[in-house]
C-alpha cells in the first residue's frame, strides 16, 4: 500500500447526505465487528466512504506514478531477461492502478475526477516515488524494499472491511510478492558480481533505506486518523507496527546480501526480539509529501504531459464512438 | 552461405525487428494517452521482447559459437543490426507510433503466416507462437488508426501526415535481398511479392474505413536490412547497450 494517511479525513466537500443516525452507525459498526464485508451498495457512513476513496485513490495514483522511476531503466536494462522482467512488472503496476481506480469507482467517484486531483497536485501519492533511480541497482532496491514494504502494508488490507478493496488487494499482493522476490534476486546477483556492482547495490540501499521506512507513514503518535481506520477495520496494524515488522524481516536479508543498512545505531534487542533503529528524519518526509522531494515536479510534469499530449487522441476516440453510436441508432 | 548461416542471419534479422520495435515501444511507458493504452503498450512491447529472445536464442543455437540472446541484443555494432528502417523511427506523437505499428504489423503478420509453413522447424515454431500475439496487436493498431482517421478533423489531419511521412519506409519490407532469396529457396521461406499484394489489399481496406488516403508510391528509403540505418539508430543502441558496454563481462 502506498497510502500514508496524508490528508485529513472529511474535507472533500460538504456532506449532502441525510444525517446519520446513531442506530445506523451502531448497526454498521456491528457488521464491521462481526467481520462482515461491506459492499458497494450497502449503507455506510459518509466518513467511511471518504476515507476509503482517499486511501484507494492514493494507492492507485502511487501505482501509476510508480511506473516512472522504474520505467527510467527499461530502455537500459542490461539483459533481455531483466528487460522482460522489468517490463512485466511495470505492466503489472499499470494493472494495479486500473483495478484500484475501479475499486474506488464503486464508492461513487469517477476515474477522471481522481486523475484530475492527481494532476492538479491536490491528491497525494506515496513519497517513495519522488526519489530518483540513479543506477540499475535502484531497480533491485525498489523491488526488494519498496514492493517489500508495500506487501507488509497490503497483506492486512486483503482483510479490509470494504469488499471491493480487499478483493483487489488479494490479486495485487500476489504480484507484489513476485516483484519483491525478483528485486531481491537482482540485488543478490549484483552482490555476487564485481566490486563495482556490489558498490552499486550498497549505494542503492543507502539511498532507499530511509525513504522505504517512511512509506509506512508518520509515527503512531503523529498519525491523525489511524484510530478510526482501525475501528472500521480498514487498517489492522498501526504504522509503527508495520514498520517494525518490515525492519525485522529486511535487516537479515541485507545481511545475507553482505550489505550494511545505513543506520549506525541499528541493533537487535534480544529482550524484545526486534531491531531498534535511529529516528527517522520526519522533516524530509513532510517535505517530500508536500511537494519538495527530488522528483515531485518531474513526476507530475510527466503525467500532465501524457495527459495533455493525449487530449486530441481521447477526443478522437470519443468522436468516433459517438459517430458509431449515431449510425447504429439511425440503422 | 551454408544453410545454417542462412538461418542464423534470418533468425537474427527477425530478432532485430522485434527488439528494435519493442525498444521503441518501451520508450512510451508512462506516456500513453490513457491507462488502458498504457497496459496495451507494455503488454505488446513485452511480446516483441519475448519474440526477439526466441529468435536470438535460436540463432545462437544454430550458429553454435556460444553466443546467447544478450550477445545478439547488446554486443553487436550498429551495422550488424538488420532491422527495417520503419521500426527504428522515433515515436513522434500517438498518430505516428500508431501508423508505424500498423504498417509494420500488417506486414509482419503475413510474413509470420508464411514462416509457419517454412521447412525449418525452429523458425516455424517461433512464428506460430508469435503470430497469435501479432494478430492481436494488428487488430489494436488498426482500430486506433480507424478511430484517429475517422475521429475529429484534427486527428484525421494529423494521422494522414503520419501516414504520408512513414509510407516511404514500407518499400523495404517487400524488396527481397539475397537472404530473402536464400530463405525462400532453401527453406520455403516467404514470397515477398505475394505478401505485398495481400498487404496492399489489407492496408487499403483499413485506410478506407479510417477515411484516410493511401499515399502514392513515392521514393522508398532502404538500407536497414543491410545494416545501413537512420541517425536514430545510434542513439537507440547507445542507450540500450549502455550497461553491457560500461561493465564488460559483468553478470546481471
Ligand atoms: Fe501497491
Ligand atoms: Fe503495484
Ligand atoms: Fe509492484
Amino acid at each position: 500500500m502506498y497510502t500514508q494517511g496524508l490528508d485529513q479525513a472529511g474535507k472533500s466537500g460538504p456532506d449532502t447526505r441525510e444525517a446519520e443516525t446513531a442506530t445506523q452507525l451502531d448497526a454498521f459498526q456491528a457488521r464491521i465487528d462481526a467481520e462482515e464485508k461491506i459492499e458497494a451498495k450497502d449503507w455506510m457512513p459518509e466518513a467511511y466512504r471518504r476515507t476509503l476513496i482517499r486511501q484507494i485513490s492514493q494507492h492507485a495514483h502511487s501505482e501509476i506514478i510508480g511506473m516512472q522511476p522504474e520505467g527510467n531503466w527499461l530502455t537500459r536494462a542490461p539483459t533481455m531477461k531483466r528487460k522482460a522482467i522489468l517490463l512485466a512488472k511495470v505492466q503489472d503496476e499499470a494493472g494495479h492502478g486500473l483495478y484500484l481506480y475501479s475499486a474506488a469507482e464503486t464508492l461513487g467517484v469517477s476515474r477522471d475526477e481522481m486523475v484530475g486531483e492527481l494532476l492538479s497536485g491536490k491528491a497525494k501519492y506515496s513519497s517513495i516515488f519522488n526519489y530518483p533511480t540513479l543506477t540499475w541497482a535502484d531497480i533491485g532496491a525498489i523491488g526488494w524494499l519498496v514492493d517489500g514494504a508495500a506487501i507488509m502494508n497490503q497483506i492486512p488490507l486483503c482483510r479490509c472491511s470494504y469488499g471491493p478493496y480487499s478483493r483487489a488487494m488479494v490479486r495485487v499482493c500476489k504480484e507484489e510478492s513476485f516483484h519483491q522476490r525478483q528485486g531481491y534476486e537482482l540485488m543478490l546477483t549484483l552482490c555476487r558480481g564485481t566490486e563495482e556492482q556490489k558498490a552499486m547495490a550498497q549505494d542503492a540501499l543507502n539511498r532507499f533505506w530511509w525513504p522505504a521506512l517512511m512509506m509506512f507513514g508518520p509515527n503512531d503518535a503523529a498519525s491523525s486518523h489511524s484510530a478510526q481506520s482501525m475501528a472500521w477495520k480498514i487498517k489492522r496494524f498501526s504504522n509503527d507496527e508495520l514498520r517494525q515488522k518490515f525492519i525485522d524481516v529486511t535487516v537479515p536479508q541485507a545481511e545475507f546480501l553482505g550489505l550494511s543498512v545505513p543506520d549506525e545505531a541499528l541493533w537487535f534487542n534480544e529482550d524484545t526480539g526486534h531491531y531498534e533503529h535511529s529516528d527517522i528524519d520526519w522533516q524530509e518526509f513532510f517535505d517530500v509529501i508536500s511537494g519538495n522531494g527530488p522528483c515531485n515536479r518531474q513526476r507530475l510534469a510527466k503525467r500532465r504531459k501524457a495527459q495533455d499530449d493525449g487530449a486530441w487522441v481521447r477526443e478522437a476516440a470519443r468522436a468516433y464512438a459517438d459517430k458509431k453510436a449515431a449510425a447504429e441508432a439511425a440503422a | 552461405m551454408s544453410s545454417d548461416e542462412t538461418l542464423v542471419a534470418y533468425a537474427s534479422r527477425l530478432g532485430d525487428n522485434a527488439l528494435i520495435l519493442g525498444q521503441r515501444m518501451i520508450e512510451l511507458v508512462a506516456a500513453s494517452p490513457e491507462l488502458e493504452e498504457e497496459l496495451a503498450n507494455a503488454n505488446f512491447s513485452l511480446d516483441y521482447i519475448g519474440q526477439a529472445r526466441m529468435y536470438y536464442t535460436y540463432a545462437g543455437e544454430r550458429e553454435g559459437a556460444g553466443r546467447d540472446e544478450d550477445d545478439f541484443a547488446f554486443l553487436r555494432p550498429e551495422h550488424d543490426y538488420k532491422n527495417l528502417l520503419l521500426v527504428e523511427q522515433s515515436n513522434g506523437h500517438f498518430g505516428d507510433s500508431t501508423v508505424r505499428q500498423f504498417l509494420f504489423e500488417s506486414w509482419y503478420v503475413l510474413l509470420l503466416e508464411a514462416l509457419t509453413r517454412c521447412s525449418d522447424e525452429g523458425i516455424s515454431v517461433i512464428a506460430a507462437r508469435a503470430i497469435k500475439e501479432v494478430r492481436y496487436h494488428l487488430r489494436h493498431s488498426s482500430q486506433w488508426l480507424v478511430r484517429l482517421g475517422d475521429g475529429t478533423e484534427e486527428s484525421h489531419a494529423r494521422v494522414q501526415v503520419s501516414l504520408d511521412d512513414l509510407w516511404r519506409f514500407t518499400g523495404e519490407m517487400f524488396a527481397p535481398d539475397d537472404l530473402d532469396d536464400e530463405m525462400r529457396a532453401a527453406f520455403n521461406g516467404p514470397h515477398l511479392e505475394v505478401i505485398e499484394t495481400q498487404w496492399r489489399e489489407n492496408v487499403a481496406a483499413v485506410l478506407a474505413e479510417a477515411t484516410l488516403d493511401m499515399p502514392d508510391d513515392q521514393w522508398m528509403a532502404i538500407g536497414g536490412k543491410q545494416g545501413q540505418h537512420s541517425e536514430h539508430m545510434g542513439f537507440l543502441l547507445a542507450e540500450m547497450q549502455h550497461l553491457q558496454r560500461a561493465y564488460p563481462g559483468a553478470t546481471w
